[in-house]
């Protein structure tokens, strides 16, 4: 037989060497910049307000207050204290309900007999709001740490388990006869196809839960604690200090920014093959 | 010899899609399969596969019944169904996963070759059009070596120009080891190119009509007029086959042209 020569009319694809390596997903500097014009004139006015007497300066503090009342919190070395006491909860919070979720929404996912028999349950149980279960999780561990991190994981399980079990659900059927002709077994299966098929729901899940998990761990820090960020809000309102409470919200923003673009820079090297929607970081 | 026996396929609907087939397939053949959509050809293809269970009657490759997958069939879909999250590369090595790496990759890379894939190893499928992926498709398909190929309507999401190429390139593939080829299509003159005998399929319940062994000098002029002469005589039996109903027990001898 000869040499087989294939002549593809106007292939509309580059060669290989750039392809695939393309980096997306991310904004240049410049619209970075146009993107700070905004809060930074918004601040910068307000300062100017205060300053001139146009404005009064008690409830709203200038941001230049702000920022002295974070770095006072920083020579002091509270602001490690509070955020690492809240990061801490996050963290573990976060840890056990990816775990739960994940275990479960593979689960019910891949077995048609524990989605019949869990899903109802849990679909029952997801329809409480998570704040309701404060004073029961009190009662039965008390209003220290062990209360905190189960209402923050709580709060991660459900986007976790739904996403999970809906991918797995919504995995290509053809892409499964594939593995099927390719006589994969189960394992095979779940590792070459449903891993990667449901990672990139699996990925988004991630981020939604985590930042559920900020909001938890603030409404888990109010119901008492005597350090952390959410402590910080409710000092700041006992003492009428609406600078302490600024400087709180700014620091969970940080915060809250920083996780949620760690967990999506961590997850985008694995989410380059994708066509669709880009995470973004 | 793939050989297929009073084969019929009734859906838990109650549809009966196969009746009675009966077939017999010669190594190396290339057998065109064409018929009416709805007239049974994909359950057809899907049982020679092993991936749907007859309801009565066997499908025996080499003298072994065909009772699920097996490495020796390979299968090549209408759409490429490659995994989006593999390299070209790692899809085509897909198919021989099993192997050591070192053989995989010289495997692999022979097959893109062959298939004109060589350059776009590492691309992502998404990169690729449509008459590439299929190529890609068909690489994993034969990577294995599998002594049958199944394929059901490969090229008919493709332009005509496409799919003229990679009918001829199907050809050029199947010379290397010649694997018995059984494709299911619903264009007469694709079959007409590439086959040794098409078999005319008629639909409720999906019967062969008519085995044809056109006399055909290889390779296949399109403009010959023994060419057209069959295209028209296939025409004529297919639009048989649409008209036909059979029902009950009645015989019905698959008529040879
Ligand atoms: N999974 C299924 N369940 C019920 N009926 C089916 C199923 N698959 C196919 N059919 C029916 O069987 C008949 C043959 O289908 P198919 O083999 O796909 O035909 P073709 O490939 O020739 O178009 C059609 O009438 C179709 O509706
Ligand atoms: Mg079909």
């Amino acid at each position: 037989m000869t040499a087989v020569t294939v002549s593809e009319p106007a292939a509309p694809v580059p060669p290989v060497a750039s392809a695939g390596a393309a980096e997306r997903g991310r904004l240049p500097w410049k619209d970075w910049l146009i993107g700070l014009v905004l809060p930074l004139a918004l601040a910068l006015g307000w300062e100017l307000a205060v300053a001139r007497g146009w404005g009064n300066g008690r409830l709203l503090p200038p941001p230049s207050r702000i920022l002295a009342t974070l770095w006072g919190l920083w020579r002091s070395g509270d602001l490690i204290v509070h955020v690492l006491a809240t990061l801490g909860r996050v963290a573990a919070g976060f840890f056990f309900g990816v775990l739960a979720g994940t275990l479960l929404g593979a689960l019910t996912g891949y077995l048609t007999g524990a989605r019949r028999l869990l899903d109802p349950t849990l679909q029952a149980l997801r329809a409480i709001p998570s704040i309701a279960w404060v004073p029961l999780f009190i009662l039965w561990f008390g209003i220290f740490e062990t209360s905190k991190v189960i209402l923050i994981a709580v709060g991660v399980f459900f986007p976790i388990y739904l996403a999970l079990s809906g991918a797995i659900l919504g995995v290509d059927r053809k892409l499964v006869e594939v593995g099927r002709v390719f006589r994969l077994s189960g394992w095979e299966l779940v590792w070459r196809i449903l891993l990667p098929a449901t990672l990139p729901a699996y990925v988004l899940a991630l981020r939604a839960g985590l930042g559920l998990g900020w909001m938890f761990v603030v409404a888990a820090e109010f119901m008492g604690a005597s350090e952390g960020l959410g402590f910080l809000l409710v000092d700041g309102q006992m003492t009428g200090q609406p600078q302490s409470i600024l400087a709180s919200i700014l620091a969970f923003a940080v915060l809250g920014k920083l996780t949620d673009g760690l967990l999506a820079a961590l997850s985008r090297p694995l989410l380059r093959w994708q066509d669709s929607f880009k995470p973004e970081g | 010899m793939l050989l297929v026996d009073s084969l019929s396929k009734r859906y838990p609907n109650g549809h009966l899609a196969l009746d009675r087939i009966g077939l017999e397939v010669a190594p190396g053949e290339i057998l065109g399969v064409v018929g009416g959509s709805g007239c049974g050809k994909s359950t057809l293809l899907r049982l020679l596969s092993g991936l749907e269970v007859p309801t009565s009657g066997t499908v025996t490759l080499n003298g072994q019944p065909v009772r699920g997958p097996r490495g020796e069939i390979g299968v090549v879909f209408q759409e490429p169904r490659l995994m989006p999250w593999l390299s070209i590369r790692d899809n085509v090595g897909f198919g021989i996963r099993h192997l050591p790496k070192a053989e995989r990759r010289s495997r692999t890379d022979e097959a893109l070759t062959r298939v004109g894939l060589i350059d776009f190893a590492g691309a992502w499928p998404r990169e690729l059009s449509g008459g590439m992926a299929q190529r890609a498709a068909l690489a994993r398909a034969l990577v294995g070596r599998p002594s049958v190929l199944l394929l059901d309507e490969p090229f008919s999401a493709l332009d005509a120009l496409t799919r003229c190429d990679l009918q001829d390139h199907l050809l050029d593939l199947w010379a290397y080891d010649r694997p018995t080829l059984v494709l299911v299509t619903h264009d007469i003159e694709e079959a007409l190119v590439l086959s040794d005998r098409v078999v005319v399929m008629q639909p409720r319940p999906g019967r062969i009509l008519t085995v044809a062994t056109p006399p055909l000098p290889r390779p296949r002029d399109r403009s010959d007029p023994l060419f057209e002469e069959w295209k028209r005589r296939l025409l004529g039996e297919l639009g048989r086959a649409s008209r036909h109903r059979t029902d009950g027990d009645e015989a019905f001898p698959a008529a040879a042209i």
